[in-house]
């Protein structure tokens, strides 16, 4: 079992993020008559519905929403022990020409970043494609970059980053957690 | 989780949790057939033999697709032609296409328990794509999805599979396959075409169509294999057709709405008349479609195990 370290975002801390991240997206795109969400599975969902819904109430518009479930496309699929469940792509809607906003919780070493751009230009050929995450951890073993960051959490490798949100977790927090052999 | 299974052999014996985990996975890869492109990498430099000893255009079809789709290098080999015709051995022939480094291999052949034989020779998963009158697995797994699909659920639904049970390995493996999901399974056809203790697998037998349509949820109508001299078996096609048929008349007298399905090919006006075949409780189609999406999930469940 890991301890926590630390506990970096709170629940109203995170209701702030959100709303940060919501209106940086909004400022860097002018507004959001060509914005799409994509929230990758599993916790790049909610996060995604939330920040869609923020955007909604402040433009007062209607957003096209999608998900994505990048397990077809990861690059240690062949030889994992546990194979992993695919929860499914949902994208019913034409990508060509969109600002894509991409969301996941954490970003890390980029390869689910990697295998979500794999997967997004399977199904369209959108304009731009940016990536917001509430957590950037560092460690990038690709050349990726977040354009929309909630927070930058220095971590060592051994460390680990749980975010707990209220639809899977049933509440709202970042815990930054002690490597596993911490007495 | 993964498949408990290695190979997939038949449905016989096949534990819930694994029909359960191949049907939801091919959920996802339905979705994939609806991109714009139908192509995923999950199977890039793993290496598929299609073993084809009997004909077959539907299913060799559907597994090539499948099997492409998911970026799977395909070998593709019918028997006439080959070394068998030279008298080559199965265990030979399979033992010498695997020397080449291959990594599964579905094989389709006359013979009951052919790939199970198969199995115990090679290395490779062996997916079978039906075995003489044994076990067609896969047919029996997208039959339960698109009845999944259009009804929404399985358990507690009733389907009658009608026509020649005898000779049917898509019934034994729909027997199989839906009696472990919890479904209810009778059979109907006449007495020539109904195995001698079939009762044993629990499925009811009916041999008058018009006692079981006002019980079920889903038909599953075999083709009459007319090219099996069907004529020892029942008088002629006309009198099948009268009596197993299954038309527009005969269903609004049983006043129940119920999924249509049928393997295929069909025979029009002999045991499915057109208008039937056609018409909107028929997802006959949807069961083509559907069988490539099971297909990708059977082969990538086994082949990133």
């Amino acid at each position: 079992m890991r301890k926590i370290k630390a506990k970096i975002i709170d629940a109203a801390g995170m209701e702030r993020t959100i709303t940060r991240l919501a209106h940086e997206i909004l400022e860097r795109n002018k507004g959001s008559h060509n914005i799409v969400i994509v929230g990758i599975r599993t916790r790049g969902e909610p996060l995604a519905k939330r920040i869609a819904k923020k955007i909604e109430t402040v433009e007062h518009v209607q957003l096209q929403i999608g998900f994505l479930d990048i397990t077809l496309y990861r690059d240690d699929l062949l030889g994992k022990l546990e194979q992993p469940q695919m929860k499914g792509t949902d994208i019913l809607f034409d990508l060509n020409g969109k600002d894509v906003v991409l969301i996941d919780d954490v970003l890390y070493t980029g390869r689910t970043i990697r295998a979500a751009l794999d997967g997004l230009t399977d199904i369209g050929r959108p304009r731009t494609i940016q990536l917001a995450v509430l957590i950037d951890r560092g460690h990038r073993q690709l050349p990726i970059k977040a354009d929309f960051v909630g927070k930058n959490v220095p971590t060592s490798a051994d460390e680990s980053i749980r975010v707990h949100l209220k639809e899977t977790d049933g509440e709202d927090e970042v815990l930054l957690m002690h490597p596993e052999s911490q007495p | 989780m993964p498949l408990k299974s290695k190979h997939l052999l038949g449905l016989d014996g096949m534990p819930k949790e694994d029909i359960q985990l191949i049907l939801d996975t091919a959920v996802s890869f339905r979705e994939v057939l609806d991109r714009p492109i139908k192509k995923v990498p999950p199977l890039q430099g793993k290496t598929i033999t299609n073993m084809f000893f009997e004909s077959s255009t539907r299913t060799r079809l559907s597994f090539e697709l499948a099997e492409r789709r998911l970026s799977a290098d395909v070998l593709s080999f019918q028997s006439s032609g080959s070394s068998v015709s030279k008298g080559e051995t199965l265990k030979d022939t399979a033992r010498n296409i695997e020397a080449m480094k291959i990594d599964m291999v579905v094989m389709r052949h006359s013979a009951a328990g052919a790939p199970h034989y198969l199995s115990s020779v090679i290395e490779s998963a062996v997916i079978n794509a039906g075995d003489g009158g044994h076990e067609h697995p896969t047919q029996a797994l997208l039959d339960m999805y698109t009845l999944r699909e259009r009804v929404g659920k399985l358990a507690g639904l009733h389907v009658c599979i009608v026509g020649d049970i005898l000779h049917s390995r898509v019934a034994r493996s729909n027997i199989y396959g839906l009696k472990t999901m919890g479904v209810k399974v009778s059979v109907c056809g006449p007495a020539t075409l109904i195995p001698r203790d079939i009762e044993k697998l629990g499925v009811d037998v009916y041999h008058h169509i018009d006692d079981v349509l006002p019980k079920v949820d889903a038909l599953n109508i075999l083709r009459i294999q007319l090219e099996r001299d069907a004529g020892r078996l029942f008088p002629t096609i006309r009198e099948y057709h009268n009596y197993y048929g299954i038309t527009r008349q005969r269903l609004e007298k049983a006043g129940r709405e119920m999924v249509i399905m049928h393997p295929g090919p069909i025979n029009r006006d002999v045991e499915i008349s057109a208008d039937v075949a056609d018409g909107e409780s028929s997802v006959i189609l949807q069961q083509v479609l559907n069988g490539v999406a099971i297909r990708m999930a059977v082969l990538y469940l086994l082949g990133t195990r």
